[in-house]
């Protein structure tokens, strides 16, 4: 990644508990009447990355879409870069940046013209603006294709040049929805090592992403999500040093599941069992291995992670 | 939240009015066929065709009568595609609305932006049929000029018009209600095609409750060499649809998108 400043210097609102780029308090969202987001309370801080975690339909969506001054909120109190939202939502806007869940490049510009007419929009003329739009060009790796259209991009260029998109502002504080869904691999860490740099320029991120692994490598803090609530809110060592043990076994097929109903309560572990598979979590690792060496059973022996929180919260049936 | 009901205007419209000047440079060719070629084409054929058997309206050539309906009804048309079908491409399929609104606008002034545009576009195809009608020696004076700012006014009412019908279509086979229903009805009772004194009273009447017959009245009179009369009523009736409908159709947009 190039060394460009991509950010300004950022403006923190002040309260008594220390500072924070967006606040939400007891944020209330209904559709039909149903509650989408129930009385949530977020707080995210200068400089970090924020995550916002959970199963589709949780509401991560709509609490952003609400952050951001798209949706109005049937309750609470939102603060986002000191402006009351929905009530200051545009001027809030001219100094934050959104990577959107779908992209939403103009298919009727070539990928220079869309950062050039996006810059205009932030009132950005002349020299200044072809300057940024060469920083960003060079940021999104796209130097080649600067006067394609977009439909010639593929997902991981369309996301990048999403990305370079946001940063036309400079802003303080970027959210992205779902930034690296649908992307390969490669894509997925060229964009992580974006947002890292970002970041190390002080830029605030909140996102949100039902990859477990992205949230546990980018994120400094995050909230998990479930049915419109935050179910828990931490770091994601503290997240998982507080929900679960640190050892996890995982077993599967029918001798095991045999094995396993045949275990009395005395089973130093706790069972979690999903069809033919099994998780067994435990504080010692040792009396359980031992058991499963003894009746000749294969497992795999691994660190409790973020998604074993997530699950262990979220619970594991199928969410559509 | 205290939202208030009437659009907010702002110069900030401009950006979005811009956007798609941008566009419309790169594919202007086929636009400009279509938003002048087709008009010209129905005038000549028309004119010469039916010129022939209806011989002069009153002492009008029936081909100068016609010009003078045919650069108004171009601009109700050429208005009321762009506010449906291209503003819908743009809100629903493209998502370029989505992208403007990460950008530090509002609802209000992209569909502002997308009225005012689509009443440049009528200012640019009343224009050119204007220039061509003036070739073929059917404008009077230069008193023709000044039909252009009501196209303008006209091209903003119809566009409005055609929000509300954007801001209420699932599809775009919604459109085709709104053409059936009200726009050719309004083409063909407006004296555009044929003088309205044709008509029984209660059909002018009905017409008169529709913008199109007011652009008609205020248009024909100055491209014949004439001044109109009721100028200021006229004018009033084509502003207040373009109020009513661009304040209707922002609370429909804001309603359909921002939830």
């Amino acid at each position: 990644m190039d060394t460009v400043a991509l950010t300004d210097d950022f403006t923190t609102a002040q309260t008594a508990d220390g500072p924070h780029i967006a606040r939400a308090c007891r944020l209330l969202k209904r559709y039909d009447g149903q509650t989408v987001v129930d009385h949530i309370d977020l707080e995210v801080r200068p400089g970090e990355c924020f995550g916002l975690l959970g199963p589709n339909g949780a509401g991560k969506t709509t609490t952003l879409r609400m952050m951001l001054g798209l949706t109005p909120p049937d309750g609470g109190t939102l603060h986002v870069l000191g402006e009351p939202i929905p009530a200051r939502a545009r001027e809030a806007r001219v100094r934050l940046g959104i990577v959107p869940q779908f992209d939403n490049l103009d298919p009727d510009f070539t990928v220079r013209e869309n950062l050039t007419t996006y810059a205009g929009y932030f009132g950005l003329k002349g020299d200044a603006r072809r300057r940024r739009v060469d920083e960003l060009i060079a940021f999104a790796n796209l130097g080649q294709r600067e006067n394609m259209g977009i439909d010639s991009l593929s997902g991981g260029m369309k996301r990048r040049l999403t990305l370079a998109r946001a940063l036309i502002n400079r802003p303080e504080l970027v959210v992205l929805d779902e930034p690296t869904t649908g992307l390969d691999p490669q894509a997925r860490h060229h964009i992580w090592q974006c947002l890292r740099g970002l970041k190390q320029q002080g830029t605030t991120l909140i996102l949100t992403t039902h990859y477990m692994e992205e949230a546990e490598r980018l994120c400094d803090r995050l909230a998990i999500m479930d049915r419109g609530r935050i179910v828990a809110q931490d770091s994601p060592n503290a997240l998982i040093a507080e929900h679960i043990d640190p050892h996890v076994l995982e077993i599967n097929g029918n001798a095991a599941m045999r094995w396993l109903d045949g275990q009395t309560d005395d089973l130093p572990a706790r069972a979690h069992r999903v069809g033919d598979m099994a998780l067994l979590y435990c504080r010692e690792a040792a009396p359980v291995l031992e058991r499963l060496e003894r009746a000749g059973l294969r497992y795999l022996h691994r660190p409790a992670n973020l998604e074993d929180v997530f699950m262990k919260l979220t619970g594991h049936e199928l969410r559509d | 939240m205290m939202t208030s009901l009437m659009p907010q205007l702002s110069l900030r419209f401009i950006p979005v009015w811009r956007r798609n000047l941008l566009v419309w440079r790169k594919i202007m060719v086929p636009s400009v066929l279509g938003n002048f070629g087709e008009p010209v084409l129905y005038l000549l054929a028309f004119g010469y065709g039916f010129g022939q058997l209806v011989g002069d309206l009153g002492d009008l050539p029936y081909m100068v009568f016609l010009a003078s309906g045919i650069i108004c009804s171009s601009a109700m048309y050429t208005a009321s595609f762009e506010g449906m079908y291209s503003a819908y491409t743009r809100m629903s399929e493209q998502k370029t609305w989505d992208g403007l609104l990460g950008a530090p606008l509002n609802l209000d002034d992209i569909v502002l932006g997308e009225i005012m545009w689509a009443a440049t576009k009528a200012l640019m195809s009343a224009t050119a049929i204007l220039v061509v009608a003036a070739l073929l020696g059917l404008v009077s004076d230069l008193r023709a000029l000044l039909a252009l700012p009501v196209i303008l006014l006209a091209g903003f009412a119809f566009a409005a018009c055609a929000m509300i019908v954007t801001a209420l279509s699932r599809s775009y086979d919604f459109f085709l209600y709104y053409f059936t229903l009200a726009i050719t009805p309004m083409l063909l009772l407006s004296g555009v095609f044929f003088p309205l004194d044709q008509l029984p009273d209660v059909i002018v009447i009905l017409a008169h409750l529709l913008p199109l017959v007011h652009v008609v009245e205020v248009i024909r009179p100055l491209m014949i060499g004439e001044w109109p009369v009721n100028v200021l009523l006229h004018l009033s009736v084509v502003a207040a649809y373009g109020l009513v409908a661009l304040s209707l159709s922002t609370w429909l947009l804001r309603r359909r998108l921002m939830c």
